[in-house]
């Protein structure tokens, strides 16, 4: 599904990713840990198209195929799906307004009828319930005064709309409340099959509870440094980064 | 060069041709304006109120007036296209400057209430007429003000008697029609709100293509006890349009008054408003929107008087320029000694789509009371290229996205604007200016 080839990026000259590997099958949940400023959110970014990042060298594939020549909204419309670590306010723009504008975006591009205002609200009534959410929630504009929570189900929200084949989530549980916690993870599992690929970043093992990953990612210093199973994530939480940051000095 | 000494020695050949027409009052204010015009010329920067607008590219052209009516033969449908639809409005139209009865349509009115030319009140109203005309719009002050006085032929009379009320827009139409020769027109409107009335009013000023020509209204608004008026001025003229506009407004106890200055064509437009919160318990809004892209010099001036206490005043200006489009904001808040407990309030917000575009952002308070509430706030940004990537990423397409946060943008203006067909227009005209916008500018 997701196959990432010695990936180097940079930020106004300063090298972020630097020589990441990654693959990611259909079907599976991956996650990736790290400490702050490591590259997790960078390599996210990347992966959605943000061209404030240059690629220097690498690449990545998504079904086989190099996407790096591709726009965000491409990206997006073959399937691909960032909720991101600070989603953006646009304030003047009303939620089920975005919503439906981007599904129907969607909907565009692999030739289908766009939907009309009653298809929409009653597909995003089901969603809407799953994820417990407040109706007014979708008549406000786009995260716009939401609390940090609010603005974490919403990207949730979205994903559930739009059914991506890829969904990467950055730091989707930061901020949440244990319910909300479960609901967000109810969502993330809701969507998981044998079609689909997750990548879900975090600093807490506690979410892979709820969203049990099938392989675990150290990044560090932007490098994959170690890989391994569910048990990285509860080693890593107890030690820290110190260790695994010792083994790959010495590697 | 058409100077000051033109425009003095062309107003008294016009004088003496327009003597028949007239009470002798009216020549009395005309010859007086152009007394107070001559004393004032044309403005410079080195004049506080006109240190970014240059008038100078107005005097390179020999603009003349018309003196008569022409019918010909614009379809109303044509109209509505450039202007708004407005079906279900009572309109009023001038074409260069006259009234165009074939062109206006009033229904019947509310017993009492009056719209009607400027040249027909003054025969079947003249002495309400008198008693208001002039009585507002200083032309000591403004020498385009003091012009249009001098030259005043016709424009629009409201008058809505005490407890009347009119549900429809009245809309007050202003066509330029040049066919290539650089007309002038001096529009005059009056409108006399009596106490405990409420109508919204559209004044529109249309053009044709790339016509040159010069708009040069003045309007006077009494809005007395608990009357409620909603206004708006629309300017829609043509791409190598100048237009130099007054809105005096004079506002009476406990009365609500609102108005959106929507500015989208001209290639130099001066917009002053200038309301007096003259007794207490006043609210007056003064909204705007301005788009400007090529070389357009958009100019709004708003003055606030607040005279008296207890008074609440809203300002909310956004604009978006692109190309080389240059703009002016300066809003003055005047709080006199007297108006304790005042709240004014005053935001002006720019979108610039290229790094070539300009605006220059004045808030003015003068405040001699001591308990009062003023704030002002003033921001100038590109579009969020953050927000741009977050819409992008769901699957809009990078024009579409821009599209999307520019009427998001404006739409904090345009949804207080309560006049449904001007709403409904300028939501398309958005769209239009910007795709527009997009083609010509380094804005994509
Ligand atoms: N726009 C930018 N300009 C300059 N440096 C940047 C920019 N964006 C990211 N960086 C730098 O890149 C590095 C990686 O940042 P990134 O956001 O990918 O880290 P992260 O692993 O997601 O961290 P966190 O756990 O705190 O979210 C950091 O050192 C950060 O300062
Ligand atoms: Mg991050």
């Amino acid at each position: 599904m997701l196959e990432i080839k010695n990936l180097h990026a940079s930020i106004q000259g300063k090298e972020i990713l630097k020589g990441v590997d990654l693959k990611v099958s259909a079907g599976q949940v991956h996650a990736i840990m790290g400490p702050n400023g490591s590259g997790k959110s960078t390599l996210a970014q990347v992966i959605a198209g943000r061209d404030t990042f240059d690629v220097t060298s690498g690449d990545i594939l998504y079904k086989g195929k190099s996407i790096l020549e591709m726009a965000p909204e491409e990206r997006a419309c073959e399937g691909i799906f960032l909720a991101f670590q600070y989603p953006v306010e646009i304030p003047g723009v009303r939620n089920s307004y975005f919503l439906k504008s981007a599904l129907n975006a969607k909907r565009k591009y692999n030739g289908e009828d766009e939907i009309d205002a009653m298809e929409f609200l009653a597909l995003i009534k089901d969603k809407i319930e799953l994820l417990e959410i407040k109706k007014s929630f979708i008549e406000r504009p786009v995260n716009d005064g939401f609390s940090g929570g609010e603005k974490k189900r919403n990207e949730v929200l979205q994903m559930a709309v739009l059914e991506p084949t890829l969904a990467v989530l950055d730091e989707t549980d930061s901020g949440l409340d244990i319910d909300a916690l479960k609901i967000v993870a109810n969502g993330v599992n809701a969507l998981r099959g044998p079609g689909r690929a997750i990548v879900v970043v975090t600093h807490y093992q506690r979410l892979l509870n709820y969203i049990v990953p099938d392989v675990v990612h150290v990044l560090l210093d932007g490098r994959i440094v170690k890989t391994g199973d569910r048990d990285l994530a509860l080693e890593l939480e107890d030690k820290g980064y110190a260790e695994v940051q010792k083994q790959a000095a010495k590697g | 060069m058409a100077d000051k000494e033109t425009y003095i020695s062309k107003f008294a050949e016009l004088e003496t041709k327009l003597s028949e027409t007239a009470p002798s009052w009216v020549h009395d204010i005309r010859k007086s304006a152009i007394d107070r015009f001559a004393e004032q010329g044309f403005p410079t920067t080195k004049n506080e109120q006109w240190r970014f607008t240059r008038v100078r590219p107005l005097l390179r052209h020999d603009f003349e007036p018309v003196l008569e009516y022409e019918q010909d033969g614009l379809p109303a449908r044509k109209l509505d296209e450039l202007c708004i639809e407005d079906t279900g409005c009572r309109r009023v139209t001038f074409v260069n400057g006259h009234f165009a009865a074939d062109l206006s349509d009033l229904g019947k009115l509310p017993k009492g209430v009056r719209i009607e030319s400027l040249q027909k009140a003054l025969q079947t109203d003249p002495e309400r007429v008198q008693r208001h005309l002039s009585k507002y719009a200083d032309t000591g002050n403004n020498p385009f003000v003091a012009l249009n006085t001098a030259h005043l032929i016709d424009g629009t009379f409201i008058y809505l008697p005490k407890d009347t009320r009119v549900k429809e827009p009245i809309h007050l139409l202003h066509v330029t029609r040049s066919n290539a020769k650089p007309i002038l027109s001096h529009p005059r409107i009056l409108i006399v709100a009596e106490a405990n009335t409420r109508a919204s009013i559209v004044e529109s000023y249309i053009g044709f293509d790339a016509d040159t020509y010069f708009t040069n209204p003045v309007t006077e608004i009494t809005v007395m006890d608990r009357a409620e008026i909603d206004h708006c001025k629309l300017q829609k003229e043509s791409a190598a349009a100048y237009h130099m506009g007054t809105v005096q407004v004079h506002l009476g106890r406990d009365s609500r008054f609102k108005t959106d200055f929507i500015s989208i064509g001209g290639t130099l437009v001066r917009n002053d408003v200038n309301a007096v919160l003259d007794d207490e318990g006043i609210e007056c809004s003064v909204n705007g929107l301005y788009l400007a892209n090529g070389h357009q010099h958009i100019d709004n001036h708003t003055l606030i008087e607040h005279a008296k206490p207890h008074c609440t005043s809203n300002e909310l200006f956004k604009g978006i320029l692109s190309d080389r489009a240059k703009a002016v904001f300066n809003g003055r808040i005047h709080v006199h000694p007297d108006a304790q407990k005042t709240d004014a309030r005053q935001t002006n917000r720019c979108i610039l789509l290229s790094d070539d575009a300009q605006i220059n952002t004045n808030p003015q308070l003068e405040i001699y009371a001591d308990d009062v509430k003023c704030t002002h706030g003033a921001a100038v940004g590109q579009i969020d290229e953050n927000a741009v990537f977050y819409l992008r990423s769901r699957g809009i397409e990078k024009s579409a996205a821009r599209q999307m946060l520019i009427e998001a943008f404006a739409a904090e203006v345009l949804e207080g604007i309560k006049i449904n067909p001007v709403r409904e227009r300028l939501t398309m005209d958005i769209i239009d200016w910007f795709t527009k916008a997009r083609g010509a500018g380094k804005a994509d």
